[in-house]
């Protein structure tokens, strides 16, 4: 699955800066039916975290009600260079990682 | 009396036939990202945040996979697409020689999967069809319309015109009645806009995915109840190849956003 990701590359120390990410995923709510009546079975992204070089600075519940192809976007403070990693986590086992590196001055 | 008469007569007589405004003059053409809120316009522009990238991102992988019984990959003769499909989008649709008939990108891409990959053809509306279409119109982003320069292709720019110009379906409505003669106003809270096809394939919010032109004429004709053609009807090209050339000279903004 395609995921984008927007971290700025580099960074001023005690820099306010903005992460947007976007994460391929069809969201479906479990709530519709096909045109024979069968339910068709939710199948949504349930889970967002963010790391920074290991730390959890960011995590987000996601349901039903959420838009295919989830738009998450969050600010934090650069502290110093290093890597963010992110994950997604689904219905029936779906898993998905990303990183992106920053270098922080 | 009699003058009364004739007053309200000719009253109602304004108000029952229709007033046909010509094409939308060429100063007065409109992309439909200036209707859109400032929020969709962002979310347009920010190819970080457009989910339309997303399809223009696996469009990428699928050009350099080798598929078929040809074992070939389009980068195998088309190499790098930023450089061999730039501008290919924006003259779409085109005429085929051994068809004798335009053709639209998609179907392009299926004609190649047979012609050079010895593929099977990808369903329209598909992920994949629609993600490589995506990559493709990209590469055209930015740069002015040219489709319908080809002199072969006038009888068909005709037959689209005239299928823009037909009344059809329960509610008696043609294409021109919306987009020609009322973009300036509402329908039901949203814009009517020109129908300028500037950014297909696009993603629209309405859809939560990515979408094809086809799949936007087969919506409008449904929403004036009337039968809308199959995918891949020659008459859906032809709507496609006026859109386009009506368009001529408006800028490409595939994968475009739209509410």
């Amino acid at each position: 699955m395609a995921a984008l990701i927007n971290v700025p590359p580099r960074a001023k120390r005690g820099d306010i800066i903005e992460i947007k990410t976007l994460m391929s995923h069809i969201m479906e709510t479990g709530y519709r039916r096909t045109a024979d009546g069968a339910v068709v079975p939710r199948d949504i992204l349930t889970s967002f975290s963010c790391r920074y070089n290991g730390d959890e600075i960011f995590r987000a519940d996601l349901f039903p009600a959420v838009a295919a192809n989830p738009f998450i976007s969050f600010f934090t403070v650069a502290t110093e260079s290093g890597t963010f990693e992110f994950e997604w986590i689904g219905d029936r086992g779906f898993s998905a990682t990303a990183k992106a590196a920053i270098t922080v001055e | 009396m009699r003058r009364l008469r004739i007053i309200i007569v000719s009253m109602l007589l304004l108000a029952v036939i229709p007033v046909r405004a010509a094409d939308v003059p060429q100063g007065e053409r409109r992309s439909g990202t200036s209707f859109m809120a400032p929020q969709t316009r962002a979310m347009q522009d920010d190819d970080t945040a457009n989910p339309g990238m997303l399809w223009a991102l696996e469009g990428e992988e699928l050009w350099n996979k080798k598929v078929g019984t040809g074992d070939k990959a389009c980068a195998d003769c088309h190499g790098d697409a930023q450089a061999s499909m730039k501008g290919v989008a924006a003259r779409y649709p085109a005429f085929d020689r051994e068809l004798g008939r335009p053709v639209d990108l998609e179907q392009r891409i299926n004609l190649e999967r047979a012609r050079h990959q010895q593929a099977s053809p990808l369903a329209y509306e598909s992920r994949d069809l629609l993600a490589l279409t995506a990559f493709i119109a990209r590469q055209s982003r930015g740069m002015p319309i040219t489709a319908g320069s080809d002199e072969e292709l006038t009888p068909f720019i005709a037959k689209g015109r005239e299928l823009f110009m037909q009344r059809q379906g329960q509610l008696n409505l043609s294409c021109a009645n919306c987009h020609d003669d009322n973009w300036d106003r509402r329908l039901a809270g949203s814009a009517i806009t020109q129908a300028q096809a500037t950014g297909y394939p696009l993603y629209r919010l309405e859809w939560q995915t990515l979408g094809s032109l086809q799949r936007r004429l087969r919506g409008c004709i449904f929403g004036v109840r009337a039968q809308p053609y199959a995918f891949g009807a020659p008459e859906l090209v032809e709507l496609e190849l006026y859109l386009m050339t009506r368009a001529a000279g408006m800028t490409m903004e595939a994968p475009a956003v739209r509410p």
